[in-house]
């Protein structure tokens, strides 16, 4: 999945979509895997990096991968490839 | 490096424009502890869901009531409506405080004096009694509050029979300017069906009217919708006093004030909106002591409040189950306490509040109960912060009615704990087995026996 290149994040988890002129906000979680997954990230190496750094489980961060993953798609603050 | 604490991700679109008035989010604060005891041993020792009965807030809130009423006042009597909350812990703590009973039923009436209520000091209410219940009140000596002329003609039958004269009141029903107008019960006072039932008691004289009754709905928004029935009650006792030199001993203006609930489709929270029960007395009092009755001929007032006294003292404690995104995109949770143990959850928007510290992000949410049956809806739409399975929250404002109306639909119903007033916990109810679900069920011979 890549994140569309031209959407801006600030520090705090301010999001804006220049091409639809939306925004939203993230909790700090949702902005680190963001970041993440804009940078490239494949989603082993976003569950590696979330398990790192946090206190949680494989099968939580997973589990809620693939649920923001889909809110992204459904906002669609992602490219189609 | 310590690790942070994780939250599930969250991305929540921000919407500038649309009507929102008073915000999304609205709970700012876990509630972590009831009464000093925390919420996760209190799920640790009894389960989930749970419960919770705080005996302070009772207490307080009767002791609040009362003083309203008596410096308003001068004789004012609370009977506790046993059918808003009929656990014997309950009724108990509404008596030793001096509330009399108010019953509507045949178990709710033994409940009472199994608890050990005086049967003078039990009012019966309801349009179901029978011939054993009213024979049963007569030999106890119980007021009983006639709801149809066929009861009225029954009990002077009975009365006649056993030779004795039972004390008696008359519901009444009227307009007090309000919708809906509830006229199923008792008497109308416009039409005059309430003045004629009173002239046939007096006529007989086979029984001893000794009071008036209305109740003129529930969750009553407008106070003065109470000072227009205590008028109308007052009138009618001083048309009786005027007519047949009798003097009424009691109005009893019934229950129906408000809790700090809040209403599906109200604008604004309950506890905004509702208001204090210093209002519902003002207007009260101010009614009966302009009505003309002689200084030392004033009836007395009795109260049959329920829901405004017990409802905030009322706690459901649960846990998520589960987390799930349904097809439009919008965030469901399913927790363990559904519609069968929250009956209601159909007409109030409860407030709930997670029992865990959380961060500052919330998302929109339908919360959903356990029961496999679609009308399992707890909250249509709440903000709340992420909750993974396995965390707590809070419900409030359960202690009305959703202890008396819950059902072994699907799930057992829970433990009933107590916190009583040095914080110790008292378990008052157990939670239910199998065995209590069966009671009472007889399986014919001929169907034990089958092969699959």
């Amino acid at each position: 999945m890549a994140i569309k290149k031209n959407i801006a994040i600030s520090d705090s988890g301010f999001l804006f979509n220049p091409s639809t002129g939306d925004s939203y906000s993230l909790n700090p979680v949702g902005q680190e895997i963001l970041k993440l997954l804009k940078e490239g990230k494949n989603d082993e190496e976003v569950i590696e990096q979330i398990l790192e750094n946090y206190l949680t489980d494989r099968d939580a961060v997973e589990k809620d991968l693939y649920d923001f993953k889909n809110m992204l798609e459904n906002y669609k603050l992602t490219d189609d490839e | 490096m310590d690790k942070k604490q994780y939250e599930r991700p969250i991305i929540k679109p921000l919407n500038t424009g649309l009507m929102n008035k008073f915000g999304t989010r609205t709970e700012y604060t876990a509630l972590t502890h009831i009464e000093g005891v925390s919420v996760k041993s209190l799920l640790a020792d009894y389960g989930s869901p749970l419960f919770v009965l705080s005996e302070r807030k009772i207490r307080e809130n009767y002791r609040n009531a009362k003083r309203i009423f008596e410096t308003r006042y001068p004789k004012v009597q609370f009977a506790w409506s046993y059918k808003t909350n009929y656990l014997n812990a309950v009724c108990n703590t509404f008596h030793q405080e001096g509330s009399w009973a108010e019953v509507v039923s045949r178990f709710e009436y033994e409940k009472a004096i199994k608890n050990g209520v005086d049967g003078d000091k039990i009012l019966f209410n309801g349009p179901d009694k029978t011939d054993s219940d009213l024979t049963l009140c007569i030999e106890n000596n119980s007021p009983i509050h006639i709801d149809h002329l066929d009861e009225l003609y029954r009990l002077t039958e009975i009365a006649t029979k056993m030779d004795k004269k039972p004390r008696v009141a008359i519901r009444v029903n009227m307009d007090t300017g309000v919708y809906p107008m509830w006229d199923r019960f008792g008497f109308n006072y416009e039409n005059g069906q309430a003045w004629d039932a009173i002239n046939k008691i007096m006529a007989t004289g086979k029984l001893d009217l000794v009071g008036l009754h209305c109740h003129i709905g529930t969750f009553m928004l407008t106070p003065s919708a109470y000072g227009v029935a205590a008028s109308k009650l007052s009138d009618l006792a001083m048309s009786i006093k005027n007519k047949y030199d009798k003097s009424i001993t009691y109005l009893d203006l019934g229950g129906g004030f408000a809790s700090k609930n809040t209403l599906k489709g109200s604008l604004l929270p309950g506890s905004d909106s509702v208001p204090e029960i210093y209002e519902y007395a003002e207007a009260i009092t101010t009614a009966i002591l302009n009505a003309g009755f002689q200084p030392d001929d004033l009836p007395y007032l009795y109260l049959e409040t329920g829901r405004a006294l017990v409802d905030d003292a009322g706690f459901l404690l649960g846990s998520v189950i589960s987390n799930k995104r349904l097809s439009d995109g919008r965030r469901a949770t399913i927790m363990d306490f559904g519609v069968n143990i929250m009956f209601t959850s159909f007409w109030y928007d409860h407030k709930i509040s997670p029992a865990q510290e959380f961060g500052q992000h919330t998302e929109d949410t339908i919360l959903y109960g356990p029961l496999c049956m679609n009308i399992d809806v707890v909250r249509e739409n709440i903000t709340l912060p992420p909750l993974k399975p396995g965390e707590q929250v809070v419900v409030h404002h359960m202690g009305a009615y959703n202890i008396s109306q819950s059902m072994q639909f699907i799930s057992l119903r829970p433990a009933i704990v107590m916190i009583d007033t040095d914080k110790k916990v008292h378990l008052i109810k157990s939670a239910e087995t199998l065995d209590v679900l069966e009671k009472g069920e007889l399986l014919p011979e001929y169907l034990k026996e089958f092969s699959l």
